[in-house]
């Protein structure tokens, strides 16, 4: 196979451009290559026999970092290597001085970090190293308590915590930051608390407010990585994007009833979300925990995932999750591998990006803003809250009620309505009664709307249960389990 | 050293650093190298993929290099140089410029763009066997012009 050398090596190489070599895999041509031209051998390599960081080898289009086989990858006759010194560099003058010295250990932390320090991969600086970190989570729920909570074992000296929100009782099931006695606090205060608990040598800094364009750049500022622990896709876009435009890696991880992901993006050289999924999904396409479902036990798998890669990234040690995703499948309990590429047009970190600064994520995401508390109509669409259905059944109003949830549903908690779950819908409409008047519900009122749009526009009068068996429990009967 | 480089091309150069002005622009320089220097003969744009910062820092993408690299090949030249723009700052080489600079015997051009506009433009040679006694030295820039 030819390997191309870029012209500042070729007077290490006898001047030759092209160097034909016989080898099965990358690292054999490689090292064929030096074999030859033994003076190469410390302009590519370091004393560690490692590829210098600023050695790009490709094999055909491909850099060699990013081949699942890596230096191992089989390589044929008609095959290129590439040879690619970095280019990069600045007007940034501010010298960047040495690096601010790194905090000491007291006694204290030396005993209690003592099973760190006895690993040469992490040792005294290491773990300094972590008492310097500052790193950011967003979200403090499902996949947010895990991270947190070993974070702050570790001995990350500074944490950031993004949330509004405040523990309900559903959430105990997974997000194992909270109590039982914490439910209807703040999850920032309650998080706090556990974390100060296990660690009272780190800083934790609060941010108790939704994370928005608006305020994402400032918050985001103060940390050196950010970790995603959010649930929707207009903060996960939007978390992506501020990542890249601070410049900061992204520990991305995501979860979906028995399914979750996870991945390093927006480092230097590595792809961002974005490069992965361009657009997001239509609404509604993709259910949330709320909607679906979720193993209470994958967050605790998926985070400590993230948690993992947040310290490898502080540490410099290791693999990082940078141009790979991992699928975790739970029922299988299989983890496989995709390979993912930086995509040079990509919006956002691309060669030419055409974002620059945070957008409208709800508008990208098709978010519509939420209806006021009385919307008669949504989508052409007749909506009628709870009370007024209770005040209308009380009275003997002949409405028949549907309920478009799935049978395991129906099972934890029901109204006593006519159950077709909404896949089924279709191919059961003619289980419906045309001439009387059809009041559609489900768990939330999302389903319910899109299978009152379907029967309206086959001919069906319809109305859509606003807010659903949620807010008949909340509203009309508590003694209906909210779930 | 001394690097030969056509009007037109010195032109489009410091052009190119107007335009992504407050950004820096960068780009790869083509031609041959001779004993006496480098001869620049095409001068290829490429993307700042530095967005986090393209103000006072500039990276061009390995595969973007590849590309560059293959049309070079199809074209007989040879990568002999980069260049990039300083906004607001001197057309000296940073710190920065030196860490990040790898490619012995090429020549470094950076223009000063003060308030958008094109000022000084500066070549640097980086000689060395190395990463150890690697250097940038002061090269003059030579400008030919073309011939109708």
């Amino acid at each position: 196979m030819k390997i191309h050398i870029p012209t500042p090596l070729r007077q290490f190489a006898a001047k030759q451009a092209t160097v034909t070599v016989e080898a099965a895999t990358v690292g054999q041509a490689l090292d064929e290559l030096t074999l030859a031209h033994p003076e190469l051998k410390k302009h590519l390599y370091s004393e560690e026999g490692k590829l210098r960081a600023f050695v790009n080898v490709y094999l055909n289009d491909e850099d060699i970092r990013y081949l699942s086989e890596k230096e191992n990858t089989a390589v044929k006759e008609s095959d290129s290597l590439s040879i690619i010194p970095s280019i990069a560099g600045g007007s940034e003058m501010a010298t960047l001085a040495e690096a601010p010295a790194l905090p000491s250990l007291n006694n204290d932390e030396i005993a209690r970090y003592s099973r760190h320090l006895i690993l040469p991969e992490v040792g005294m600086e290491g773990q300094q190293k972590l008492k310097a970190a500052k790193v950011l989570c967003v979200g403090t729920g499902g996949l947010g308590s895990p991270l947190a909570f070993y974070l702050a074992a570790a001995g990350v000296g500074t944490l950031g915590l993004v949330d509004f929100d405040v523990v309900d009782s559903s959430n105990l099931q997974r997000q194992i930051i909270h109590s039982t006695k914490d439910v209807g606090r703040p999850k920032l205060d309650s998080a706090e608390e556990k974390l100060k608990a296990l660690n009272p040598h780190m800083n934790i800094v609060k941010y108790n407010t939704m994370l928005l364009s608006a305020n994402a750049m400032e918050i985001f500022k103060d940390f050196d990585i950010v970790a995603d622990g959010t649930d929707n896709f207009q903060t996960r876009y939007l978390v992506n994007d501020a990542c890249v435009l601070s410049g900061k890696p992204n520990v991305y991880g995501s979860i979906f009833r028995f399914e979750g992901q996870a991945s390093v993006f927006a480092t230097e050289h590595g792809p961002c979300y974005r490069c992965l999924y361009p657009e997001p999904p239509p609404p509604g396409l993709v259910p949330s925990c709320a909607e679906g479902g979720v193993l209470g036990i994958l967050p605790g798998l998926v985070g400590i995932i993230q948690a993992t890669e947040v310290i490898k990234l502080i540490l410099g040690v290791g693999d990082p999750l940078i141009g790979r995703l991992l699928l975790v499948d739970s029922l299988g309990m299989r983890f496989r591998e995709l390979k993912l590429r930086k995509n040079p047009d990509c919006p956002v970190c691309g060669t030419h990006p055409t974002v620059t600064a945070l957008i409208d994520y709800d508008q990208f995401c098709g978010i519509q803003p939420a209806p006021a508390a009385y919307a008669p109509l949504i989508n052409g669409i007749q909506q009628i809250d709870v009370t007024s259905y209770k005040q209308q059944r009380d009275a003997g109003r002949d409405s028949f009620l549907l309920d478009v949830r799935e049978p395991h549903e129906f099972k934890i908690a029901e109204i006593g309505g006519y159950l077709i779950p909404l896949g089924d819908l279709q191919k059961r409409v003619g289980e419906l009664d045309k001439n009387r008047e059809i009041v559609v519900h489900c768990k939330m009122g999302g389903r319910s709307q899109k299978a009152a749009e379907f029967l309206q526009q086959a001919g069906f009068k319809v109305k859509n249960l606003a807010g659903g068996i949620t807010a008949w429990s909340e509203q009309i009967d508590p003694r209906i389990p909210k779930y | 050293m001394e690097m030969k480089i056509s009007a037109e091309i010195y032109r489009q150069i410091r052009q190119h650093g107007e335009e992504t002005y407050p950004h820096e622009c960068c780009g790869v320089l083509l031609g041959k190298a001779l004993d006496r220097g480098n001869e620049v003969e095409v001068a290829i744009r490429a993307g700042n993929t530095r967005t986090d910062s393209a103000h006072n820092r500039y990276h061009i993408a390995p595969q973007e290099l590849i590309s560059i690299q293959r049309q070079a090949r199809e074209r007989s030249l040879d990568i002999v140089g980069f260049y990039h723009s300083h906004p607001d700052h001197p057309a000296r080489w940073s710190s920065t410029d030196f860490n990040e600079a790898h490619w012995l015997g090429c020549s470094y051009v950076i223009t000063s763009v003060e308030t958008g506009v094109a000022s000084e433009t500066n070549s640097f040679f980086l000689a060395g066997t190395g990463e150890d006694d690697k250097q940038f030295q002061d090269e003059e820039i030579l400008v030919w012009s073309e011939r109708c």
